[in-house]
């Protein structure tokens, strides 16, 4: 027994590292009360050495802790991903005047990003409905805090206190679905509930029922309509990074858990020999999926139009872009869930650029407003290129990264003949187009208006954007290791 | 047929030229306007040279369209290649460039007006630097359009010049130049996603085996998508005239209609050219419409040439809309750019008609009539800027007897104006004639046919009557003073009336290097499209 647990340890390795992060960073900002910026670096040297630890599990396949997790390429890949944009946070945080302002408090702001983080990896891998109410507990309660993190700023205030309440339903929901899945095949692991589901005659409409609630969690997690009330109010109110980090990381965490929960519980066995999976027989989940797809994608991209403040518009717009990465998981296909993956690694570099974009610019002009963008692309034009080219890579079109992204998840749907849902994908890019090139307008065609002097940026800034732009260009040119990486990826832990 | 320079080829050089004088213009300091507009006029210089060099080495007996082995100066390499899996067949992606006498032609076309746009940009100041990197970015998406053989790489191409075209309406636009701008985008954009949508379903129908390993690949080779035997059975498109294949077609018909554009998908068009910059215009109405067409013959043609064929009439029918309802909706004009911008719709239906009608003089014409309408409507443009430039109205009442105070101008108008009408001996007769003749031909579109032409006579009364209206009549005295054109403005102009000319008395020129091409588009769109008739 205890030599198991040590074995099933040592293929827990990162996360035992971010726990004693948490703690080292706790303990360090007790002693060092001034020094931010050593809270900073011991936080970013956890999480690069927990992302490398990851790397060491590459192509790995096994469970631990008897069915609790599993480490597998699939769980890898979210890993690596999380890892990601939690030292591209950190590194924004370091040139955040919003979290610099409250440098006192740095030992809160950094050991809970690293529980965010932690949560984040235990959702990635989790494999028992336990795990994963426990995993998402663990996220959520570090986010609300942090999305309140800016005390004096009442906006920050409410984002919190509405995260709680719409997160503390959600969890409530999915916790009663799950109970009802417990209930009706006495299992909480998911390959002992899908063991039971497809032997057994189960009831259809419990199953639904239970089904619906449990995507009451998911949906909240990747702020799926019409779970995504909360979303642009804590986006707005919380500090800019925090905000990056949840629009990413939080969103991949939670379409990793949804993808492994519904992929290992509602379907009938492996996947065929061409890729495809078969929905457990009678209960077609994928299409309540395709409609939630068009639900989020359509009102995300149009209420995105109305947005006056870019927080917000960005917000709404990670919300169209949960509904497209949907449509990767409603063709129920290896293909599909590869789309996704690769869609999450061009999503990681555009996404956290835009937000990055808004961070320097509101460190230097205080605001958030499209307002203020006037004329933007004259005052800064590295400012001004670098949001065209990560706009045009959200939108979608080549030759940037978020071509590729959209390109996979079309050839994913047109394989699996899902053609309407492709068209409904491609009108709603279009419609994405004239948000994004709203911005671009006030930065380029209006001119500015007050104080238009030139901003200028540090060295440290710069690089930091660079190291987002230039993937978000490659990618768009040269994209086959990450195609190769997501197909590789797709390979969850099943017990045969 | 290939040519390299410095070890590159040249179909890359070409394409990418403009790129490096991107680069050039990106770099040079801020309060050197002079050196600017140079490395500008010497980048596309440059790439007229070699596009001249192409036309001179071009080998006239070779076909292309569906034959990788009589294309010219093809340059191919692996691009993208992704290990298969068992559930996901290869991808590989080719950098497959070459040409034949379809895209000649264009090439040729996109080079000479990127250089004279260049110079018709002479009097820009605002943001130059941006305004000359956004030209030639254009610049590449252009050339890059038509000389990819690879359907990724095409999208890819057609895509890059949305985002310049949208920066140089709407900075150096005129005062509604937001609206119009965005609106070009938009309807662009909804073109190009239902085009993307039927680019990845004949990506999957299409499979071809690699010769080394045997292994089948999905491919984007646009020549593989054209050879019938390589779809697979059961896949989407698989067979002829199905349901799939069908909306495979219309959705990339759409794509290209918005283009070129065809009613009703034409409202964009007015907008843009009215508000963009003389120079935008010129390259909007001499290079971008004509990818809409090519679009159709490079694409659609060949790969579904029994729809092609099956829907000829209705094809013939939106020209015959294009052309007569341009040309009316030109004689309601009182903006000389707007009176323009409707004659290019006009001018265009001529192209579809001459493709409706799917025999060589049809073809011949549809194709020359791009080239030549290229050039002449790029000078009608020139000629609107010049004398906005000068008298800030483009309100065709406002002026009168112009010729008194502007000779040589008046005398360069006059070709363009009787070039665009089509007078024998200029080049637009020719195309015109040829155009109308195929179409003719075909006992289907006869009264169509006969029914467009109402269109000449309608181009003839619009284009004289502004004549008369601009040109001759009582001097304004209000524009009295207003001088002639001066040396840039000249050099713009006269190598298109030189070619316009030239062309007008001696077509070979240019005919010569379609004809082969042609034929056998031709040929292999009526034998495609004979298939589905053999289906019970």
């Amino acid at each position: 027994m205890g030599r198991q647990v040590l074995e099933n340890l040592s293929n827990f390795w990162p996360e035992t590292v971010l726990t004693i992060t948490v703690c080292v960073a706790i303990v360090a900002n007790l002693i060092f009360r001034k020094n931010a910026k050593l809270i900073s670096y011991i936080s970013l040297a956890g999480v690069l050495t927990a992302g490398f630890l990851v790397t060491r599990q590459i192509g790995m396949s096994q469970s631990v802790f008897s069915g609790m997790a599993a480490v597998d390429p699939f769980a890898v890949f979210f890993k690596l991903l999380i890892a990601t944009t939690s030292v591209v946070i950190i590194l924004f945080s370091m040139y955040s005047a919003e979290v610099q302002a409250t440098f006192k408090r740095a030992g809160e702001y950094y050991s809970l990003l690293a529980a965010l983080t932690l949560g984040m990896f235990l959702m990635a891998g989790a494999t028992n409905l336990l795990m994963m109410v426990l995993a998402m507990e663990l996220t959520s309660l570090s986010s609300y805090i942090l999305a309140g993190y800016t005390k004096e700023a009442p906006d920050s205030s409410e984002a919190s206190l509405k995260y709680i309440i719409y997160g503390a339903l959600s969890s409530g929901l999915m916790l009663y679905g799950i109970s009802i899945i417990f209930g009706l095949t006495g299992a909480t692991d998911v390959y002992g509930v899908n063991r039971a589901l497809v032997s057994g005659q189960t009831s259809y409409i419990a199953l639904l029922v239970a089904s619906i609630l449990i995507i009451a969690g998911f949906g909240y997690k990747i702020s799926a309509v019409p779970f995504h009330f909360w979303t642009p109010d804590v986006y707005e109110g919380a500090p800019v990074t925090i905000t990056a980090f949840l629009s990413v990381a939080s969103k991949a965490a939670g379409f990793a858990m949804m993808i492994r929960f519904f992929f290992m519980t509602l379907t009938v066995g492996a996947p065929l020999s061409d890729g495809t999976w078969l929905a457990l027989q009678g209960f077609e989940w994928n299409k309540i999926l395709a409609i939630l797809s068009v639900l989020t994608m359509t009102l995300g991209n149009l209420v995105a139009v109305w947005q006056n403040n870019l927080k917000r518009l960005l917000a709404y717009s990670s919300i169209a872009h949960a509904g497209y990465m949907l449509m990767g998981v409603v063709v129920l296909s290896d293909k599909g869930l590869a789309a996704v993956l690769i869609y999450f690694v061009v999503y990681l570099f555009m996404n956290l650029g835009a937000f990055y974009v808004v961070m320097l610019v509101a460190n230097k002009t205080g605001s958030e407003d499209i307002d203020s963008y006037k004329g933007m692309g004259y005052r800064s034009p590295l400012i001004g290129v670098a949001m065209v080219i990560f706009f045009i890579s959200l939108t979608g079109l080549p030759p940037t990264a978020g071509f590729i992204g959209k390109l996979f998840l079309f050839v994913a749907l047109l394989d699996a003949k899902w053609i309407w849902l492709a068209v409904v994908g491609a009108i709603n890019s279009v419609v994405s187009l004239y948000y994004y090139v709203r911005v671009l307008r006030n930065m380029f065609l209006r001119d500015p208006e007050g104080d238009a002097g030139l901003i200028r940026f540090s060295p440290g800034q710069v690089i930091i954007l660079l190291v987002l732009l230039i993937p978000t260009l490659l990618f768009g040119i040269y994209y086959a290791p990450i195609v190769e990486f997501a197909n590789a990826s797709v390979l969850m832990f099943r017990i045969q | 047929m290939e040519l390299h320079v410095l070890g590159v080829g040249v179909l890359t050089w070409l394409t990418f030229l403009p790129i490096i004088g991107m680069v050039a213009v990106l770099v040079l300091p801020k309060n050197n306007p002079a050196a600017v507009k140079w490395t500008a006029a010497v980048a596309t210089f440059l790439q007229l040279v070699l596009a001249a060099i192409l036309f001179v080495m071009f080998n006239k007996s070779m076909a292309g369209i569906n034959d990788a082995a009589s294309m010219q100066f093809v340059e191919r390499f692996k691009w993208i290649d992704i290990q298969s899996q068992s559930w996901f067949g290869r991808i590989q992606i080719e950098y497959f460039m070459g040409i034949d006498g379809l895209s000649g032609p264009m090439v040729l076309l996109t080079a000479l007006i990127s250089f004279i746009a260049v110079f018709a940009s002479w009097n820009i100041e605002k943001a130059l630097k941006g305004y000359m990197a956004m030209l030639l970015l254009l610049d590449t998406g252009m050339m890059g359009v038509f000389v990819s053989l690879d359907f990724f790489l095409f999208y890819v191409f057609w895509e890059v010049m949305l985002l310049p075209m949208y920066f140089l309406i709407g900075v150096w636009g005129g005062p509604r130049r937001e609206y119009a701008a965005i609106k070009f985008f938009l309807y662009t954009l909804l073109g190009s996603v239902l085009m993307l949508l039927a680019m990845i379903a004949l990506y999957f129908s299409v499979a071809i085996t690699d010769p080394a390993t045997g292994e089948k690949i999905h491919t984007f080779n646009m020549l593989a998508m054209m050879n019938p035997a390589n779809f697979e059975p059961g896949s989407l498109l698989y067979g002829f005239g199905t349901y799939w294949r069908y909306l495979a077609y219309i959705a990339l018909f759409i794509g290209f209609a918005i283009k070129v554009p065809i009613f009703p998908f034409h409202t964009w068009l007015p907008d843009a050219h009215v508000e963009a910059p003389t120079a935008i215009s010129v390259i909007l109405a001499g290079v971008l419409l004509k990818m809409g067409t090519y679009g159709l013959l490079r694409v659609s043609y060949p790969m579904f040439p029994e729809i092609a064929t099956a829907t000829a009439w209705y094809l013939a029918l939106l020209a015959f809309i294009n052309i007569v309802y341009g040309a009316l909706c030109a004689m309601a004009q009182k903006d000389f750019k707007k009176l323009i911008a409707y004659s290019s719709i006009s001018h265009m239906g001529i192209v579809l008609l001459g493709m409706a009608a799917l025999n060589t003089q049809g073809m011949l014409g549809a194709v020359f009539q791009m080239f030549n309408h290229g050039t002449i409507t790029a000078m009608l443009f020139l000629i609107v800027g010049v004398i906005y430039d000068r008298a800030h109205t483009r309100d065709l009442d406002a002026f009168g007897g112009l010729a008194l105070t502007m000779p040589k101008y008046t005398g360069i108008m006059t070709v363009a104006f009787f070039a665009a009408l089509g007078l024998p001996g200029l080049s637009g007769f020719i195309s015109e004639a040829f155009a109308f003749l195929g179409a003719f031909q075909v006992d289907k579109l006869r009264i169509i046919t006969i029914a467009s032409t109402l269109g000449i006579v309608l181009t003839a009364a619009y284009m004289l009557w502004t004549l008369q209206r601009v040109f001759l009549g009582q001097p304004n005295e209000k524009w009295a003073k207003l001088p002639d054109i001066n040396p840039v403005e000249t050099f713009t102009l006269v190598p298109l009336a030189v070619i316009v000319l030239v062309l007008g008395i001696y077509p070979s020129f240019m005919l010569d290097m379609m004809t082969t091409s042609l034929n056998h588009l031709v040929d292999f769109v009526s034998r495609g499209g004979a298939a589905v008739a053999m289906i019970p």
